[in-house]
């Protein structure tokens, strides 16, 4: 059967940034009635394109063509009018409209003769929309009413109103139950018969299975290949991923466990988490796993200081402590790698030495009185370990890539000698070559008695990583795994909620 | 009950609070000097408020973008000065012409704050404070340090704002034609609702197309034509156009905007809330001298008043993020 | 900007940091180098003009009309860089001038009026820190409403009298010379505080802080620093600051009404952004401030001597605000656009 005329197609596009080159000669070919997975790890140049795709940003060269002629996209309304819609994995809605008008921003319905907004209509469309998911949600109820889960799905019924040609789905079940993965199944493959064309962006290769027909791979902002389906296999796929096969990734060594140093009882805060205890140990990496909205950043920022927890304490050492902002956790020799790196872990603004002692400015300084030179030799030895690359400390963080200024956070908390490192996704965002130097330096400094706790989504890093699995669901903990035992299966099924026994 | 539901509902809902609030307030001024509830001094008290309301929901606009207008008594000031200055130097020119030339320079104003913030991208704080700066001392300019005073002023001039058609003022008149028109703007036109949407996440708004420099050059404009239809007014209505004009009257379109539940990180507001909100600050105005209270305490009180409503708005705030959190996961 | 990563080693710069012409650049395009050279060219274009002008006698007293207003730019520096602002400032003057004045009608002598002085001041910063930090509300909203607030309590008492009762030694503060010299003791006064921020600013960790929350209030706060804790003191220092103008105007005018120095609080924020102090925050000098001060000050005296009236100045001072920001917004896009043509030389 002769293969359908593409709708759109991505023919060598470059695309620089201040300092990056986010996408180098990448293509992409978009047929109609097919379901394209696009395929690449964290910082491989997807969402780039993606922005690309949906007019937010300008290629700086190559060709678009949309139904085989060339095409410029002015801006995000362009794209959207061509006929390209886009899920974002963030929601991003207004908070304080309905459901209804995030759903019909941009494009509300007007009576053709009166010039005026149709609510009617909008709201009925809206109501036949939500039906068509089964979502039990009223098109009225003001976003920022609406739980994590439900914000997704009304994203969802988003670019479904807008009669999109083509669907860009980026991460779209991330935050969904099992029930509603299927769920979304049903919708891709209606959009399917329907004619219409799905950019599938996941990291869970069961799905990519499950429902795509073809893909095309990402690594490093270069286009590595692309391919039918069902005629690979995961390690092909993964090969194209990463340029290396999967036990060449994780650089795990073995190491002696000491005592307990972290211990938390039935730790909870009203709306995120409930009743979370564990155990941490000298030397031990302890993951935490789960989907997005699963409450275990939630679970970090308690421990770290930032939000208080209703219910529960912690001992540290034996001893119970009250932690109740980020100072005296460091004290007590805690410390945090947010999720969020440009917002809450490094500060762009500032440079690289200034970063890397912000967390010790008062332990630095004399009397108050800062010291130049004290500084730049704490950064200087600091980053060595680190091994970040800069022309310079004095420059700021802004001109560094993702995988250096993650670097630079690392070196500020390893800086303060803690007892306790939690990282909360240390590898989202950043290049393959960092991710798998930052993996080894977590372990090298696990095996000397560091105690860290790993948040990721990113399953093989969990599991190639961690001593100790917890996985979380909807705020509680569902499952412990030593990591021999742990079986991807299981870890999936607590993680969406399919294991019925608490721990 | 469904009835108790419904009626809690309702009173969440900022707009129904504020009328039964008014409808307090006037019952215990009325209790003190019952003159105040006739039907002659509810028209005085919406005359005189009809001018900040007017000005205040071109202030809803422009907070409901999460920026603010400082500058709009000093466009009210120039308005209404350039107005005045050419009825002075040309009473045979019609006073419906000089209503429109005021209100063109209100809008001209306007248009420059709002290039400064959409093309300039300089914020709207400092925008409008450098304007309010600009434009006040460009009304000294134009006057030459003088006033413009009754005997100056035509008598058709003078009648603007007022006049009796089917009981109510001209400028009550305007008043409702603006309040509906504005309630008409932002409920149900394109371009009201992405008021809203530059203010709720100004980053999803640009996603979906929303052209914020389309949005926040047509407040500013619109807040423009909206104080300089005021200076006119203004300046009729007192029959005097003065150098300092509508000084500080910025904060009290803020006030009205802040009682009447405007948030002022932006995105959340109404004009039935802006217009109650109004009213409230009138009628309190207005109650100063019944209760034997002297003028000079308006400031103190205005200020206080803010601060309270603003007070009421967070606490109320808090709370609901608190019963969403309750309800969410138990 | 993608956090995609870089495969160049380095940062990707091809400018050649350490070359002669690009460290020029990087001078020339500092805001305060800008401001100094302004001054510089004010001071020529002046002094050509109009002999009075570089007279020391006059280039002295001239400095009394806007001395009051450089100690309240001082704390503020510190409000704006947090990301804050307070419009309340001129009305904190108002409100020490009226609590000075009330006193020294019931005959408190000059020590006595000095501590009221600063304690009122210090109160109505931490009443506006407090709204602001512990309930969280939004400091331009706040500051609005006790601008309002605390004129209007001189405004209720006083009416439109005014207390004209001072102690004689009082005056001395706002009219007095250091010793036998010519230099007021504003002036001098000014510059300790002046060197004292600056200090406290670039040198402490204090000002460390301000700069990070400045620029990242969420990354301040991950890494341990009190964010609330500071921004409070923000507004308490602008309280004093303003207890100390309003002990000097209040001591230079003899007097107090409730429209003392109103609009001050324009004044004072177009001189601070004017100094090169980002309204987002993060980014700002003392040292910069500070020469806008002057450059700012003596324009006025100037005009003044040149009998260019006060409502030009009006318009030019709003004039300049605005061209504060709008200049750097527009060098900004250039320095971003040159980056970028740098990479994709480099690249092809």
């Amino acid at each position: 059967m002769k293969p359908k005329e593409p709708i759109l197609e991505i023919r060598g596009v470059n695309k620089f940034f201040p300092g990056i080159k986010a996408l180098d000669g990448v293509h992409l070919t978009i047929r109609p009635g097919e379901v394209h997975a696009l395929i690449g790890e964290n910082g491989a140049g997807k969402s780039t394109l993606v922005k690309i795709l949906t007019g937010v940003y300008f290629p700086t060269s190559g060709e678009i063509l949309l139904d085989g002629a060339p095409i410029e996209f002015k801006d995000a309304l362009d794209a959207q009018s061509a006929g390209i819609a886009a899920i974002h994995q963030e929601a991003s809605m207004f908070p304080d409209l309905s459901v209804t008008e995030n759903i019909f921003m941009g494009h509300h319905l007007i009576h053709p003769a009166t010039k005026r907004i149709d609510w009617k209509g909008m709201k009925r469309h809206t109501r036949e929309l939500l039906k068509r998911m089964e979502l039990d949600i009223s098109g009225d109820t003001l976003v920022k009413n609406l739980g994590v889960a439900q914000r997704h799905m009304v994203e969802i019924a988003k670019a479904l109103s807008l009669d999109a040609r083509v669907v860009i789905m980026d991460e779209p079940t991330s935050a969904l139950t099992l029930r509603e993965v299927e769920d979304l199944y049903k919708i891709v493959r209606q959009l399917k018969r329907e004619g219409k064309a799905i950019i599938f962006i996941s990291h869970k290769f069961d799905e990519i299975f499950e429902i795509c027909d073809y893909f095309t791979v990402l690594r490093d902002g270069k286009y590595i290949g692309e391919g039918s389906v069902a005629h690979s296999s995961v390690d092909e796929i993964i090969r194209m991923m990463v340029g290396r096969s999967l036990d060449q990734l994780f650089p795990k060594s073995d190491s002696l466990l000491g005592e307990v140093v972290l211990s938390v009882h039935h730790l909870s805060q009203t709306g995120f988490f409930r009743d979370i205890s564990f155990d941490l140990r000298k030397g031990e990496i302890l993951g935490f796993f789960g989907l997005i909205g699963a409450g275990r950043s939630e679970v970090m920022r308690t421990i770290f200081g930032i939000d208080r927890a209703s219910h529960g304490y912690i001992e540290l050492k034996g001893e119970k402590v009250s932690i109740t902002n980020p100072r005296s956790a460091m004290k007590q020799g805690i410390a945090f790698v947010p999720e969020d790196r440009q917002n809450q872990g490094i500060i762009l603004q500032m440079s690289i030495t200034r970063n890397i002692t912000l967390p010790q400015i008062h332990d630095i300084a004399k009397a108050s009185v800062l010291n130049n030179s004290t500084e730049k030799r704490i950064a200087k030895e600091a980053g060595e370990q680190m091994e970040i690359k800069a022309a310079g400390y004095h420059v700021d963080a802004d001109t560094l890539s993702g995988g250096n200024q993650q670097k630079v956070v690392l070196a500020k908390w390893l800086a303060t000698h803690p007892e306790i490192l939690i990282l909360d996704e240390p590898t989202k965002g950043i290049d393959v070559a960092t991710k798998a130097a930052v993996h080894e330096f977590v372990s090298t400094m696990a095996s000397r008695g560091l105690a860290v706790i790993l948040v990721s989504s990113e399953l093989p890093e969990v599991m190639g990583m961690s001593d100790r699995i917890i996985v979380m669901h909807e705020g509680r903990i569902t499952a412990q795994f030593e990591a021999k035992d742990a079986d991807t299966d299981e870890i999936m099924k607590a993680a969406t909620g399919h294991e019925e026994e608490a721990v | 009950m469904r009835l108790i539901r419904i009626l809690r509902a309702a009173v969440a809902r900022r707009e129904i609070s504020l009328i039964i609030l008014i409808g307090v307030l006037l019952a215990l001024v009325t209790m003190r000097a019952p003159m105040f509830l006739s039907g002659n001094n509810i028209q005085r008290i919406v005359n005189d408020t009809v001018i900040l309301i007017m000005v205040s929901l071109g202030q809803l606009l422009v907070i409901l973008t999460g920026g603010i207008d400082l500058s709009v008594g000093s466009i009210i000031a120039f308005s209404g000065m350039s107005a005045s200055l050419i009825n002075q130097a040309h009473p045979a020119i019609p006073a419906a012409l000089i209503l429109f030339i005021g209100v063109l320079v209100g809008t001209a104003l306007g248009m420059v704050n709002g290039a400064v913030v959409a093309f300039g991208k300089v914020p709207p704080i400092i925008t409008t404070l450098g304007t309010m700066s600009i434009f006040r001392g460009f009304t000294f300019v134009i006057s030459k340090g003088q006033w413009v005073t009754a005997h100056e002023m035509s008598q058709s001039y003078m009648n603007l704002p007022h006049g009796d058609f089917l009981g109510l003022t001209n400028l009550i008149w305007w008043g409702v034609l603006v309040s509906v028109v504005m309630m008409y703007f932002s409920t149900y036109t394109r371009s009201g609702r992405e008021v809203y949407a530059i203010g709720g996440n100004t980053t999803a708004a640009r996603f979906v197309g929303v052209s914020e420099r389309k949005i926040k050059f047509m407040i500013f404009t619109i807040s423009g034509f909206l104080s300089g239809l005021a200076g006119v007014m203004w300046t009729a209505r007192y029959a005097a156009a003065v150098n300092e004009t509508a000084t500080g009257f910025e904060l009290q379109t803020v006030a009205a905007c802040v009682i009447g539940g405007v948030s002022i990180a932006g995105g959340s507001g109404t004009v039935a809330g802006v217009i109650l909100g109004g009213l409230f600050i009138g009628i309190i105005n207005n109650a100063l001298p019944v209760i034997n209270l002297s003028p000079f305490y308006q400031m103190f009180i205005q200020g206080s008043i803010v601060l309270l409503a603003m007070l009421i708005n967070t606490l109320a705030d808090r709370r609901q993020e608190k019963m969403l959190l309750n309800r969410r996961r138990s | 900007m993608a956090s995609a990563k870089s495969p160049l080693m380095g940062s990707g710069r091809l400018i050649d940091e350490n070359s002669f012409k690009e460290r020029m650049i990087v001078l020339f395009t500092k805001w305060e180098t800008l401001l100094a050279l302004l001054f510089v060219l004010e001071i020529v274009v002046f002094s050509n003009i109009t002999p009075y002008f570089l007279d020391y006698f006059n280039l002295m007293n001239a400095s009394f009309t806007f001395m009051e207003k450089a100690v309240m730019a001082l704390p503020m520096i510190f409000v704006i860089m947090s990301g804050d602002i307070d419009i309340s400032i001129a009305s904190i003057i108002a409100l020490v001038s009226f609590a000075m004045g009330y006193a020294a009608e019931a005959g408190v002598d000059t020590a006595g009026l000095i501590m009221i002085g600063l304690s009122v001041g210090i109160l109505a910063g931490m009443f506006n820190g407090f709204f602001i930090t512990k309930l969280g509300m939004p400091a331009i909203a706040v500051t609005l409403a006790t601008q309002s607030l605390f004129r209007g309590i001189s405004q209720a008492v006083l009416e439109d009298h005014a207390y004209t009762t001072y102690p004689e030694s009082f005056a001395y503060f706002g009219q007095g010379y250091v010793g036998d010299s010519l230099i007021p003791f504003e002036l001098v006064l000014f510059l300790v505080l002046a060197v004292i921020m600056g200090f406290i600013l670039h040198k402490t960790t204090y000002g460390r802080q301000l700069y990070a929350i400045g620029n990242s209030k969420s990354a301040a706060r991950f890494a341990g620093i009190y964010v609330d804790r500071v921004r409070f003191i923000n507004f308490a220092l602008n309280g004093l600051f303003c207890g100390i103008a309003a002990i000097l105007l209040t001591s230079r005018i003899g007097s107090t009404r409730p429209n003392i120095a109103l609009n001050w609080d324009i004044e004072t924020i177009t001189l601070v952004v004017l100094g090169g102090v980002s309204i987002m925050g993060g980014r700002g000098t003392v040292p910069g401030v500070t020469v806008a001060i002057f450059l700012l000050g003596y324009l006025k005296f100037g005009m003044g001597l040149l009998n260019i009236s006060a409502k030009i100045m009006i318009i030019t001072t709003g004039v300049l605000l605005i061209i504060a920001v709008l200049l750097p917004n527009f060098l900004d896009l250039i320095k971003a656009k040159r980056k970028l043509r740098m990479q994709q030389v480099r690249q092809s």
